[in-house]
């Protein structure tokens, strides 16, 4: 297939997500009344929504908003893992690696626990998205400070370093404060907010501007994956690129996981799957990871909503449970691939 | 000279482990030294009259506010430091990492009182510790009074709670207590009826529910036990998306109950059923 029709795909995939998302749920709305409902709408048209208030409200206030949140979230992160996964050349890399999810662990865990008082759906996210960029920074500083090693390997180690204090830190703030344990428990397994399109505003500029800066960098990522000094001597500035592309991911993993906590296995595994369908080029590999990671988390959250309907199921659990077979599948093919 | 200084330090030594290896105290008498690491056996201590027999108590036991407040934990015990109150008694609801079996292995009594599923059991586990601390009578006469309270508030509330529903709020993520639990059996006892037993498909007593779900269902009553924990007021109830249009916001009918008061099974949940009464009043006045 080529690269464009692979675009077109990968589009489809995400526009039928994006209807499953808006249709499925707890509360039945038929494909019919909704799409009159969404008519409706749209200005100087004059008809009306078949919908009660309430359904009305659920469609508009509720979910749409949510599966807005899903695709930001999932895009987000699916293209900062392939991005980590280029600038690190290692396969296992993904948007957390750096301590964003052990930072803003800690700040949420801060928040919660010291901002008592204050409704802390307001304080997380703010406080999460300075603990997972303050993570990042330090292993920035201390990575530097030890002097670059191949393919950024300082770097990484500087971030499991910081990762594991954070998250020792996190820990210990909690055993002080056992009571807490719940809400901090609940933002770690991850969950699409319900707060309606108050969270789609905030997360929107971070995922336009990292996605954009990422997907400007997708050439020099792919001549960065012929090894650093091979890049150097193409003319490339690889200490530069890896920079650029660091922050970018970083800013935006760091206002997705302030979001929706921490969701695992999107940055890993919707990466890999393109790379073994469509090829491991930077230039087809990324705006992919953006349509599909998107359509893959709305999805996943279409799962979370209505697996034990009208109970819910944390996202980063549906997440974890249908990407890691998946990701043997993958691993195990690829491997496969590679050795005949 | 120094021999003789670990000779008698050796003897001292002796004496000691002596000293403190007596046999203990016999199973019957009545303890004064109690250390209470759980809140809701903290509370009907003190109502009971053996509040002067406490020595500590654990750092969630907040009531009443002349317990002898100390930084033991409940849910991660230091087995020393609770040792270090020279306890006779040991009241615990929840055993984590062996605590039970090492307090006892000291020779140190432990009464186990875990979370109560039903008011009957809340009872007994007061009458119980009434029993062991030598104050019977109270605890006898605080249930009877209990019983006669509850009775007459659910005698005045039930008429006015038939086909209402109701919405029991443990955290703003929409975690709930179905009627199996302890706190939604007081709903039952109204025979309000708890939209979160249609979402316990797992049967923990305790779903999540979804927020389209809740909006579609519009509880007559709203009633959070999130106010201190995660600082919920109707207020910031009535501002999440889609809940202008539930029942309960638009009647005004959002309850605020102490986080402690509807997650112990203790003297106080007398409190709750008021307050569950006073709403059902208001809603149909």
């Amino acid at each position: 297939m080529t690269p464009r029709l692979w675009l077109l795909a990968a589009s489809l995939f995400l526009a039928v997500s994006l209807v499953v998302g808006s249709l499925v749920g707890p509360v039945h709305i038929g494909f019919v009344d909704a799409l009159q409902s969404a008519v409706a709408r749209v200005p100087f048209l004059h008809v009306s929504s078949p919908l009660s208030p309430t359904d009305e409200a659920i469609l508009w206030d509720i979910r749409v908003p949510r599966v807005v949140v899903g695709a930001l979230v999932g895009a987000m992160l699916a293209t900062a893992g392939a991005s980590y996964q280029g600038v690190f050349r290692n396969p296992l890399a993904d948007p957390y690696l750096l301590g964003v999810a052990a930072g803003a662990g800690l700040g949420a865990t801060l928040a919660v626990v010291y901002l008592r008082g204050v409704d802390f759906q307001n304080t997380l996210p703010p406080a999460a998205f300075v603990g997972g960029a303050a993570a990042v920074v330090a292993a920035y500083a201390i990575g530097r400070s030890a002097g670059a090693g191949p393919g950024g390997a300082t770097l990484v180690l500087a971030g499991v370093t910081v990762a594991a204090f954070f998250t020792a830190v996190q820990t210990f703030v909690q055993q002080q404060h056992s009571d807490t344990i719940q809400e901090v428990y609940s933002w770690i397994l991850g969950r699409l907010p319900s707060s309606g399109w108050r969270d789609v505003i905030i997360l929107l500029p971070y995922a336009v501007v990292a996605i954009t800066g990422i997907l400007l960098h997708r050439r020099l990522l792919d001549v960065l994956s012929v090894g650093d000094e091979e890049a150097a001597s193409l003319g490339v500035n690889v200490g530069h690129v890896r920079l650029a592309v660091v922050v970018c991911a970083t800013v935006g993993t760091a206002a997705a996981v302030a979001v929706s906590g921490l969701i695992g296995f999107v940055g890993i595994i919707v990466p890999h799957a393109i790379r073994l369908v469509a090829g491991p080029s930077y230039r087809l590999l990324l705006p992919l990871s953006v349509l599909v990671g998107a359509g893959f988390l709305v999805l996943a959250d279409v799962i979370a909503r209505t697996a034990l309907s009208p109970a819910e199921l944390p996202i980063g659990v549906v997440t974890a449970f249908f990407g890691a077979p998946f990701f043997a599948i993958v691993l195990r093919t690829s491997r496969r691939m590679a050795s005949s | 000279m120094s021999r003789l200084l670990l000779g008698v330090l050796a003897a001292l030594l002796v004496v000691l482990v002596v000293a403190s290896g007596s046999p203990a105290a016999p199973a019957a008498t009545v303890p004064h030294r109690i250390v209470s690491l759980s809140p809701t056996a903290t509370e009907t201590l003190f109502a009971i009259g053996a509040g002067a027999q406490v020595v500590a108590v654990d750092d969630q036991s907040d009531y009443p506010k002349q317990a002898p407040h100390t930084s033991l934990s409940g849910y991660t015990p230091n087995v020393e430091a609770i040792a270090g109150y020279k306890p006779d008694l040991v009241v615990v609801y929840y055993d984590p990492s062996g605590l039970v079996k090492t307090l006892r292995g000291l020779g140190i009594r432990v009464l186990v009182q875990d979370a109560a599923t039903t008011l009957d059991g809340a009872y007994a586990q007061m009458i119980a510790l009434g029993r062991i601390t030598g104050h019977l009578d109270s605890a006898s006469r605080l249930v009877a009074s209990m019983k006669a309270r509850i009775k007459a508030l659910v005698a005045r509330g039930a008429p006015r709670a038939r086909g209402l529903t109701v919405y029991h709020e443990l955290g703003p993520d929409l975690y709930s207590a179905t009627s199996s639990t302890f706190i939604g059996r007081v709903y039952s006892l109204f025979g309000l009826k708890n939209i979160a037993d249609a979402a316990d498909a797992g049967g923990t007593g305790y779903p999540k529910l979804s927020p389209e779900y809740l909006v579609s269902q519009s509880p007559d009553i709203v009633v959070l036990a999130d106010i201190r924990c995660c600082a919920q007021t109707p207020r910031t109830v009535a501002a999440r998306p889609g809940w202008s249009r539930v029942d309960a916001v638009r009647t005004g009918t959002v309850v605020m109950i102490d986080d402690s008061i509807a997650s112990r099974w203790g003297p106080r949940i007398v409190n709750f059923v008021r307050a569950v009464a006073a709403a059902l009043a208001h809603l149909r006045r």
